[in-house]
């Protein structure tokens, strides 16, 4: 088990820069979770901190050790691929026992391993099966215990889940987050599915195209976005962006104009720029919309009711088209056709200036989240 | 009876015609190798279609020749000695090309490519000299040797080509593991390409088996012919006199394991045929 | 409770306070060669590589540069030693009129024939080869047999089909000349092989049946790949099945087509062993593999057979030239 460090790390094929001066520290015993649309680079940040690829400039340091050019066994990880790539040709036994052989260990130590392993990921009753003759949960199990057996100090997660059902992915989910606890390793875990990221992660980091946009805990990344990219990655409805002017005000933060709602005031620290900074977009998650029916015909249309059980969602279509997703309590007291006028707290509502970046908080809002800031 | 009727019957027809005339004519002489080999050699100048009575007389006279049975023996050392080094060193030579990335890859493959197109006779005065400078002439070691200017581009081309499609994660898990790339190919990779080794193996056997000019020119005594330059060099009393029951033995006796071989093995051959042509 | 990360910019210098790296001034890129991985990896690829490299070398490339040089001198098969270089005069050469491979008349004819015997018989192959594809396509019962039967041809050896063919197409007591004559086709029996104006036709008569199953298997493997669903589309626009094998089918399968039609043509043109055991050395079936292998070891003049083989390897190596270039962008992919 052991710490990370990420310093300026590049990685280049050909001239496509593919990771992009990411630096991040990684605690020992944390569950990390690369998360981010496909292409952003995720896959490839763990490849290079598994060793298969090359770090083009920058450093990577375990236990304050560089790792540079160490192979992936010497800086001591295990890895879960996306297909498994469990050897065909080998029982479960020798899948989980070819890296402790390669090791040199002893054959009684090989076998404690193996047989310790297979009994934690409750593999006991199938080590003489071939990979062919197993379910694809259960081979999920033996690509962990194959990358376990070595008793790695990292753990890595390529995708692990993308090719189990639903109902597996769920199940599955919760083994890994027990496993976690019950081993304390550190866990670097890469995946697309927020949901995946949100439940399992200690904290999250976000990319996109081969930067870091965000690091924090699921919460964090929910509540405060550092960015319009995390605000709509992250959340499932996704939150909705309102094109706004704004201006500083000095008593209250910002003042918005929102088209078809009026001015707010937002406790945000705007300041605005040059030429067209007085652009930003204001994010409120769904459930911070609060609809109202209106008397007179004005406010949107519903164009559509969602009922998902335990919640329900409206989609109201804006004056240019666009869809706005508002969720309420199910069943929902609105209908098809209805037309509501749309509010939202103030204390909820994330505003982003013209490159995307999130508007910080007030001073006396901002306080107690940078005392948070410097422990992650 | 529509019209319409009467047309797919005849279709119908027609096409089994098709498939009919087409096996006669691709087992035809095959089959009427056998039946010449089966009469005494009394009634060979007599035309017939089938085996009017079971003769063995020209099978003995063949096998009862120690140069028929140590062309045989040759033919089986060269074929066997040329399967296992052309699969070893195309094995290797196959990650190499299909797993790494390295400069000078496509040269080496263009290399590859560019030998398996070479017309035999012209590497024919070139070989003869080395064949001669390393005392292997008149040897099955001499065959062995220029068989590889054949068989191994090919090998290497099916292999490499049976070596790309393995997965990536495969080989990524076994650098994971800390598997060398020797461990990796022989622990990891062979076991998993048999079946394209035992195709590879089984075309660059056909093709030792089969092969006959350097067999012809590379060796000198009855006693070190291969199979092919005995069947062609068996000769009777004069040039018009050729012992044709005799010959017509000798060639169903080395062909028939051929047969065997490809028709049990049909499948794999065509895919083995395939992999070296239409995706190289 | 909720914090704001710093973005990019910013990331660097507040994950490291105090760290190794400053912000405000550019890390110094240190430019790694690969991963030891990857080092290793290459470095492992070209020992690899090294047994069939010196094999190539030992079997192809040493003994074509030999060949090379034998062309421009006088070796003889019992003195390969003591040749003297002497030029091109083995190509050609004046002294009291024209002399050398070029100047010779059947040198001409055996590139004719060989040119003769490898257009004929290949187009013969693919066109036949395309017919047996469709049909062992078709889904009928003993489909695996009759393929099995297709194979036959292939899987025997060169020489042993030569001679049954031979046999065949023996003149006195041959099934070949019995079966024209009981059909009436043919009032006295044909010295098939001996025959200066139908030896070509025997020879390319005995290859079309050997290599007609390469191209089949061919052009039946890419048929196999066919996309089923532009056939039941064409079935259901009603289009004849004529029209739909010339415009759908066909220039589908055409690629292997050309790459099948390109190895047989490569085959062609090297052709020795059929012609060699069914009419020897005659002249009116003598292609440039015969020529060159006549000088070199019957007529022990290697440095005259060297000048032929080179020339043949000359126009081998236009030929597969164009089909690398033709066939260059497939070189390029995998992994």
């Amino acid at each position: 088990m052991a710490g990370l460090t990420l310093e300026r790390v590049n990685k280049r094929f050909g001239s496509t820069q593919v990771i992009d001066d990411v630096s991040m520290q990684i605690d020992n015993g944390e569950f990390i979770v690369f998360v981010g649309p496909s292409g952003c680079g995720k896959s490839t940040l763990l490849r290079l901190i598994a060793g298969l690829e090359s770090i083009t400039h920058g450093d990577l340091m375990i236990d304050d050790q560089r790792v540079n050019n160490l192979t992936p066994p010497e800086r001591g990880i295990g890895m879960v691929f996306q297909s498994y790539a469990l050897y065909p040709h080998m029982s479960v036994y020798d899948n989980i026992a070819f890296g402790l052989k390669l090791a040199k260990q002893e054959k009684q130590t090989v076998d404690e391993r193996v047989r310790h392993t297979a009994k934690l990921l409750q593999l006991d009753g199938l080590l003489e099966r071939l990979p062919k003759a197993l379910s694809g949960g259960q081979r999920q199990r033996v690509a962990i215990g194959r990358a376990m057996a070595r008793e790695p100090k990292i753990l890595l997660f390529d995708e692990p889940l993308s090719n189990l059902d639903a109902a597996l992915r769920v199940q599955t989910r919760n083994e890994i987050a027990r496993l976690h606890e019950r081993l304390g390793s550190t866990m670097i875990y890469v995946t697309h599915d927020q949901v995946e990221a949100m439940t399992l992660a200690d904290r999250i980091v976000v990319l996109n195209a081969g930067h870091v946009e965000q690091i924090g805990t699921p919460r964090e990344l929910y509540e405060r976005p550092a960015s319009r990219f995390v605000a709509g990655f992250i959340g499932s409805p996704k939150m909705n962006f309102i094109q706004v002017t704004a201006e500083a005000d000095a008593e209250q933060g910002c003042r918005v104009e929102i088209p078809a709602v009026g001015q707010r005031a937002l406790p945000l620290a705007f300041s605005a720029g040059s030429g067209s900074a007085n652009e930003a977009t204001l994010g409120v998650r769904p459930e911070h919309l609060i609809p109202t029916p209106s008397e007179r015909g004005e406010g949107l249309e519903i164009v559509n009711v969602e009922y998902l059980g335990s919640e329900a969602y409206l989609y109201l279509e804006r004056n240019d088209g666009e869809l706005l997703v508002c969720r309420t309590q199910a069943p929902s007291p609105f209908q098809r056709g209805q037309r509501v006028t749309l509010d939202f707290d103030p204390l909820h509502g994330h505003l982003f200036d013209h490159d995307g970046r999130a508007v910080p908080p007030l001073e006396r809002h901002a306080a107690p989240a940078a005392a948070q800031g410097a422990t992650s | 009876m529509t019209l319409r009727r009467l047309k797919s019957i005849a279709l119908t027809i027609g096409f089994w015609l098709l498939v009919g005339v087409l096996v006669l004519y691709a087992i035809f002489p095959f089959y009427y190798a056998i039946v010449t080999s089966l009469k005494p050699s009394s009634q060979l100048f007599e035309v017939s279609y089938w085996v009017d009575s079971l003769d063995f007389s020209n099978y003995v006279t063949v096998l009862s020749q120690p140069t028929f049975l140590a062309a045989i023996r040759n033919s089986v050392i060269v074929a066997l000695s040329v399967v296992l080094i052309a699969l070893l060193l195309g094995l290797t030579a196959a990650w190499a090309l299909g797993r790494v990335r390295f400069r000078g890859r496509t040269t080496v493959m263009m290399i590859v490519l560019g030998v398996s197109m070479f017309p035999q006779v012209a590497v024919l005065s070139g070989l003869f000299e080395v064949i001669r400078t390393l005392d292997l002439y008149n040897s099955p070691g001499g065959l062995i040797l220029s068989y590889t200017i054949f068989t191994l581009p090919f090998t290497v081309w099916i292999l490499t080509t049976f070596m790309r499609q393995l997965p990536d994660e495969l080989e990524e898990a076994a650098i994971v593991d800390g598997a060398s790339p020797w461990v990796t190919l022989t622990k990891v990779f062979m076991p998993l390409l048999w079946p394209a080794m035992a195709t590879t193996g089984l075309l660059a056997f056909i093709a030792a088996w089969n092969e006959f000019l350097f067999a012809l020119t590379f060796t000198l005594t009855d006693s070190q012919r291969t199979v092919p330059v005995a069947i062609a060099l068996i000769s009777g009393g004069s040039q018009y006199e050729l012992p044709w029951g005799p010959i017509m033995a000798a060639s169903v006796i080395v062909t028939v394991p051929l047969v065997v071989l490809v028709v049990i093995f049909q499948r794999r051959i065509v895919s083995g045929l395939t992999a070296g042509a239409v995706k190289g | 409770m909720a914090t704001r990360q710093p973005t990019l910019a910013q990331t660097s210098a507040a994950q490291n306070p105090g760290g190794a790296v400053d912000a405000t001034q550019p890390a110094r890129p240190r430019r790694e060669r690969g991963t030891r991985v990857r080092r290793r990896r290459v470095r492992a690829a070209w020992l690899f590589l090294t047994p069939m490299l010196i094999g190539l070398a030992l079997v192809a490339g040493w003994p074509l540069a030999r060949t090379f040089w034998f062309s421009v001198t006088d070796a003889s098969l019992s003195s390969l030693e003591g040749a003297n270089f002497i030029g091109l005069e083995n190509y050609l050469v004046h002294d009291n009129g024209w002399y050398g491979i070029l100047a010779d008349p059947l040198w001409w004819q055996s590139v004719w024939n060989t040119l003769y015997f490898a257009l004929v018989s290949v187009s013969l192959e693919a066109v036949l080869g395309v017919i047996v594809a469709l049909v062992l396509n078709a889904h009928f019962r003993g489909r695996t047999l009759v393929r099995a039967a297709m194979l036959i041809p292939w899987a025997i050896p060169t020489v042993v089909s030569a001679k049954i063919w031979a046999w065949m197409l023996n003149d006195q007591f041959g099934i070949i000349n019995h079966l024209l004559m009981t059909l009436g086709l043919i009032d006295a029996p044909r010295s098939w092989t001996a025959d200066a104006s139908l030896s070509m036709w025997a020879v390319i008569m005995v290859d079309v049946w050997k290599a007609t199953p390469f191209v089949a298997l061919l052009v039946l493997a890419a048929l196999q790949m066919l996309p089923s669903d532009c056939y039941e589309a064409a079935k259901v626009d009603g289009i004849h099945p004529v029209r739909v094998f010339f415009r759908v089918t066909l220039p589908l399968i055409t690629p292997a087509l050309l790459v099948a039609v390109i190895f047989r043509a490569l085959d062609a043109l090297r052709v020795f062993d059929v012609i060699y055991v069914l009419t020897s050395n005659a002249a009116s079936t003598m292609t440039m593999s015969i020529y060159a292998r006549q000088q070199l070891v019957e007529f022990q003049d290697v440095g005259y057979g060297s000048a032929a083989s080179t020339l043949l390897f000359m126009i081998i190596a236009l030929v597969t030239v164009v089909y690398l270039y033709l066939g260059r962008r497939q070189l390029g992919g995998g992994s």
